[in-house]
């Protein structure tokens, strides 16, 4: 066991843990005032939620021992044997360390899916649907990544959860829009955000709290987390320049809503790659990612699908483009993997496997949970409620009352 | 006396208070309102889909003044015009009775 890793990880633990206060804030300022509350709560309850069941089951299923190259074993149920003995998947931490890191990742995981279905879903219906979503699609999405399943064997790479993070959560959100449906009125009446400021601050934690997302997937303190913490930063900023341009160009205007959510974009691009590529590729990535996401976020006007807060369209599209980029930018002088513009063509194929059987298995394990959840509770509420918003109609509470 | 309800730009408030306040008028009311007149609206733009809203923010004020006040309160009240489409516009009513509910005094002794 390392003391300055442990320490280090701890930290980014703590730091992962607020990037989901912080999306209670990016996604509970983008919905109208009657949703604010109920939108939030998503995100508070998934992490009360999944960090629950991660200790119970969850982190047995996707960390302990491997099945068929599938699933995770129950040896660790109840975190029996998961202690301060450096005795679990790294070597260099104790075990509740790093089981305690991968449950925060976990409960993000969940709460991103929320953009989705924010403003007309059951909150019974979202905690079911969440539950059993983390056990059959989380939990094996993170053990054929990290756990030794059959994407870390084909040799797919994702240094911070591009797929298991990003792409899995939009795939779901995608399912959720598809069976629930529109919201009431959209198209006819406007959707506005409600509170701006409030998006633009949960946005700056966001990133602030990415830095040990990114940086903590190195799993150690050393060159590799410092790495990707420069790449992180870089392709963050890059992103928030490429939506503001292409914004600029596209309506005329910058907006505060597009800076940040070109932030995002860059985020999310550049999490599978923070630790594979060098720092002008990073850039790219980010900068890119800004441009590549904002057609993401039209995408739904043509498809007809009602993604209310753009999970599809910037955690979706981004962390695809972000693992194709690392097939085609990493170099193996930063982390031992060279990428097509390398010579190794085989990357880029190893990254758009996973990249496909990532959307294809989560959204159709997502459209059966999500089956299972209309006929055990109904997924979505009554039009009556939907009207009244779903702060007095679910939770009795109001978020503001001036 | 008359009632007067009065819709402004919301950037004319202060002005327009101070010049009620120079001429001797020492109480109104004042509330954000919704609407839209031949100004209509603008358009946002939210992630690259565009809104038209039509209904603008506006401030209402509403105050009651002796009859013979009217002329000079109108007169001050032209510091709320900016030439463009959108300063508002003055509504003028006949006030039955006015009460102050602390004495019971009533007329325009009441105001």
């Amino acid at each position: 066991m390392n003391p300055a890793d442990t320490a280090f990880i701890m930290l980014c633990a703590a730091l992962v843990m607020l990037m989901t206060p912080a999306l209670a804030l990016f996604y509970g300022g983008l919905v109208r005032s009657r949703n604010v509350l109920s939108t939030c709560m998503h995100s508070y309850a998934a992490l009360g939620l999944i960090s629950v069941l991660w200790a119970v089951f969850g982190y047995s299923l996707a960390f302990s021992g491997d099945i068929a190259g599938l699933i995770g074993n129950l040896d660790h149920v109840f975190l029996l044997g998961v202690g301060g003995a450096a005795d679990g998947p790294v070597s260099n931490l104790p075990h509740s360390v790093f089981m305690i890191f991968q449950c925060m990742f976990a409960g993000l995981t969940v709460a991103l899916i929320s953009g989705a279905y924010a403003e007309r879903i059951r909150f019974s219906a979202m905690l079911l649907f969440s539950a059993l979503w983390m056990v059959f699609a989380y939990c094996p999405m993170a053990h054929w990544v990290w756990g030794g399943g059959w994407m870390a064997q084909l040799g797919a790479v994702d240094f911070a959860g591009g797929a298991v993070v990003h792409m899995a959560s939009a795939a779901a959100a995608l399912a959720c829009a598809h069976a629930v449906g529109p919201r009431a009125g959209l198209g006819k009446t406007p959707m506005i955000p409600n509170n701006l400021p409030m998006t633009l601050f949960g946005g700056g934690l966001l990133w602030f709290g990415w830095f040990g997302f990114n940086a903590g997937s190195a799993l150690a303190a050393n060159a590799l987390a410092g790495h990707a913490l420069v790449t992180t930063h870089l392709a963050t900023a890059g992103g928030m320049l490429g939506w503001m341009l292409v914004e600029r160009i596209r309506t005329g205007k910058a907006t505060t809503l597009g800076a940040v959510s070109g932030a995002l974009a860059g985020l999310v691009s550049i999490t599978p790659a923070a630790g594979f590529v060098n720092f002008m590729p990073a850039l790219f990535i980010g900068f890119a990612g800004g441009f590549i996401c904002y057609g993401g976020v039209l995408l739904k006007n043509r498809l007809g699908y009602d993604d209310a807060l753009d999970v599809v369209g910037i955690h979706g599209v981004g962390g695809t483009w972000g693992a194709l980029a690392t097939g085609l930018f990493a170099a193996a002088s930063v982390n031992g993997v060279d990428g097509l513009f390398n010579g190794n063509p085989y990357q880029l194929w190893a990254q758009f496997v996973s990249v496909i059987g990532t959307w294809i298995f989560v959204y159709i394990v997502s459209r059966v949970l999500l089956k299972i959840t209309d006929v055990v509770l109904g997924l979505r509420v009554s039009p009556d409620a939907e009207l009244q918003g779903l702060d007095i109609s679910l939770h009795s509470e109001r978020g503001y009352t001036m | 006396m008359k009632k007067l309800e009065i819709i402004i730009r919301p950037s004319k408030l202060e002005e327009v208070k101070q010049r009620l306040s120079d001429i001797g008028i020492h109480g109104l009311n004042y509330s954000e309102v919704y609407g839209f007149g031949r100004q209509h609206g603008h358009t946002e733009v939210y992630r690259g889909k565009t809104y038209e809203v039509d209904c603008l923010p506006k401030i209402r004020i509403d105050v009651v003044i002796h009859d013979e006040a009217l002329d000079k309160v109108l007169d001050a009240l032209s510091v709320a015009r900016t030439g463009h489409i959108g300063d508002g516009k003055i509504f003028i009513y006949d006030v039955l009775d006015a009460i102050r509910i602390r004495t019971g005094e009533r007329g325009p002794a009441a105001l």
